[in-house]
């Protein structure tokens, strides 16, 4: 099967009087790799399921290569699922497992009966599955786990299973959700990268649900950021991070999460810290109080700028991140990133300076969105 | 004291045991003994003149205990097939999808359990005698074959079924006919175990509905079988009445031991009991 684009236009749900989707339009190109991301509650999981044909949308359609499935049944559409709790079928061994939605499909009702199914069944048909099922297994890793059962397998091998009976159909799209959120850190991280290259080897169309920005980060050709049932942004990894659209996309995506600075845009459109130009022209229309965001790579030790106290250090292997509190506003925490063999000259105090590099901060109005923001010179306060 | 904390639960539990048990050891007391022993209140087991061949040979050839036996069979099993064949995609349905009235429907089956048979049986024989089903096997077994004890039951069980490997086994082009019977029945096999040990010890004990619906006694379950029995003797012979019960209790301690294991796990996990 060649992978097949996956396409939503105006999709809208409301539980009750909740509106959890508000118009969604989504195009997935053939054979990319494209992650949902937003925090629990956004919509991402109901989304999928749409797309899945596990929960019809009130309004809006779903096409998949270019023709419209929105009244089709889930397994009219072709697609296949990972879920989070990986959903095997836990009297079966993980041959049957593997090879259950094949016998769905190629196999008649008579032929799937318990016990006197086999004298129906087509023993071509049998041995095709048999040998799809073996190349499954082999692309996970798994052979040697085909004859147990689900309850005796580890999480991570679970996960192989699931993965090896989306594959064995060869589906028009892979249908993801949080499948990793069940494993621990370190296989995590190792099955993100599998991921990844099974991406690759197959070619496929995966839509993948995370609410973890870094599995987005590392995985995705292209990020959708959700928030309260709308797409904030929709853009590849380094454009979500170089460029957020929205505060909201700019607090998520990052780790540590971007600095955050409380400014006042002027009626000529200078942006200010507490009364401290900070070099840094918006449009004059979008006078008023505004969000500076810096990240924390961007940011450095200098003779003066904004003036913080060192809180804490902690070294991450090669990063050191520092910790620091804003004296205009103690409630404002900021974050430096440093290469951990680098110091942090401070006052006996632990009163420091932080300068930023003007051209990478991020400038969002008080509705969250993105503001214009160009360098100056700075005016002495 | 610590020694009385660790022992008194045990000592209630005995002396319930005991008190449960009692009916049944005097029952195969008096089927083993002689006439002339059965007044006797000793609990000794061994009787003095051991009669139980003949008690149970008088138990066997007075009456056709065989048959009683049969009827038993089919009228149990035909009340059990037909409730989990209608009870389990009721309760698959209640428990599972997601549809208008759920909510009503499933408070009309815990009103039903509210219902006792005694205050159906009036309209019941009406309705049999009017179409002229008294005295067949399809009047012992009709008024039972929708239980609602059964889909309340599945129900509890079903609903901790997880909706993950439901709706895996949607895309992957199970009807839903499939997923009820091949995936939550299979993984709620304790509790069909538990209904089956209630439904079959319920109507194979049953006297009441047989002898409103049935007179002719070949068409007698056991326990109806039973009191033929003790009218053809004229309640003499205890010794053989009780043989007769031991006969017929001992399938059903046989059928609860064989899925023990399986009961008390449906029971446990339903939350019923």
């Amino acid at each position: 099967m060649t992978p097949q684009s996956v396409e939503l236009r105006g999709i809208g749900k409301s539980f009750g009087t909740e509106n959890v989707l508000k118009g969604i339009d989504l195009s997935v190109r053939p054979g990319e790799f494209l992650s949902l991301v937003g925090m629990s509650g956004c919509g991402k999981s109901t989304l999928l399921r749409m797309i899945a044909g596990l929960e019809a949308p009130d309004r809006g359609t779903v096409s998949i290569g270019g023709s419209d499935v929105t009244d089709m049944d889930p397994s009219e559409r072709n697609l296949a699922m990972v879920f989070q709790s990986y959903a095997l079928y836990p009297h079966m061994n993980v041959r049957q497992n593997i090879a259950t939605p094949l016998r769905m499909r190629r196999l008649p009702l008579s032929a799937r009966l318990p016990l006197i199914g086999g004298l129906f069944a087509p023993s071509q048909t049998l041995r095709e599955i048999d040998a799809a099922v073996e190349q499954a297994a082999e692309t996970l890793h798994i052979p040697h786990l085909l004859d147990r059962k689900p309850a005796q397998l580890s999480g991570g091998q679970r996960q192989r299973v699931a993965l090896a009976r989306a594959l064995v159909r060869s589906p028009a799209a892979f249908l993801m959700d949080e499948p990793l959120s069940n494993l621990d850190a370190k296989l995590r991280a190792h099955m993100r990268e599998e991921l990844a290259s099974l991406h690759r080897r197959l070619g496929a169309t995966f839509i993948y649900v995370t609410h973890d920005q870094i599995e987005a980060m590392t995985m995705s050709d292209r990020i959708a950021l959700m928030s309260e049932g709308r797409i904030e942004q929709l853009g590849t990894p380094d454009e979500l991070y170089r460029s957020p659209a929205t505060l909201t996309v700019a607090r998520f995506i990052g780790t540590p999460s971007i600095n955050l600075l409380p400014v006042e845009i002027d009626a000529q459109g200078k942006v200010a810290a507490f009364g401290q130009d900070l070099g840094l022209q918006a449009a004059a229309a979008h006078a008023g109080p505004a969000t500076l965001g810096i990240r924390s790579e961007d940011l450095r030790p200098a003779a003066e700028g904004l003036a913080v106290r060192v809180l804490r250090a902690e070294t991450h292997g090669a990063d050191r991140f520092v910790s620091c509190q804003l004296l205009a506003d103690e409630t404002v925490r900021i974050t430096l990133r440093q290469a951990a063999g680098e110091t942090l000259e401070t006052g006996a105090d632990g009163l420091t300076h932080l300068a930023f590099a003007p051209e990478r901060a991020h400038l969002f109005g008080a509705d969250g969105a993105r503001r214009e923001l160009s360098v100056r010179e700075r005016v002495a306060a | 004291m610590a020694y009385v904390r660790r022992y008194l639960p045990h000592l209630v539990l005995a002396i319930g045991a005991f008190v449960m048990l009692l009916p049944f050891y005097w029952m195969f007391l008096t089927s083993i003994r002689s006439p002339g022993e059965i007044f006797d209140v000793s609990l000794w087991p061994i009787p003095k003149d051991f009669s139980a061949g003949e008690n149970f040979s008088r138990a066997a050839s007075q009456v056709p205990m065989a048959r009683f036996m049969l009827n038993g069979v089919i009228v149990c099993l035909g009340i059990l097939i037909v409730q989990v064949l209608t009870a389990v995609p009721a309760a698959y349905a209640l428990a599972k999808l997601r549809f208008p009235g759920r909510r009503l429907l499933m408070t009309l089956v815990i009103a039903a359990l509210c219902v006792p048979i005694q205050a159906l049986a009036l309209p019941l024989f009406v309705g049999l005698a009017m179409t002229e089903l008294l005295n067949t096997y399809f009047a012992m077994m009709a008024p039972f074959f929708l239980s609602v004890f059964a889909i309340f039951l599945f129900h509890q069980s079903f609903r901790s079924y997880p909706n993950e490997i439901i709706e895996a086994a949607r895309m992957d082009g199970f009807s839903e006919m499939e997923i009820c019977w091949r995936l939550v029945l299979r993984g709620s096999l304790p509790s069909l175990a538990a209904f089956s040990v209630f439904s079959l010890v319920a109507h194979w004990n049953d006297l009441y509905w047989p002898m409103i619906v049935v007179s002719d006694t070949n068409l007698a379950p056991p326990p109806l079988g039973m009191l033929y029995f003790a009218d053809v003797e004229s309640g003499a012979n205890y010794g053989a009445l009780m043989a007769g019960a031991t006969i017929i209790t001992a399938p059903m301690l046989v059928c609860f031991l064989l899925v023990r294991r399986h009961f008390i796990a449906g029971i446990t996990m339903t939350g019923v009991k």
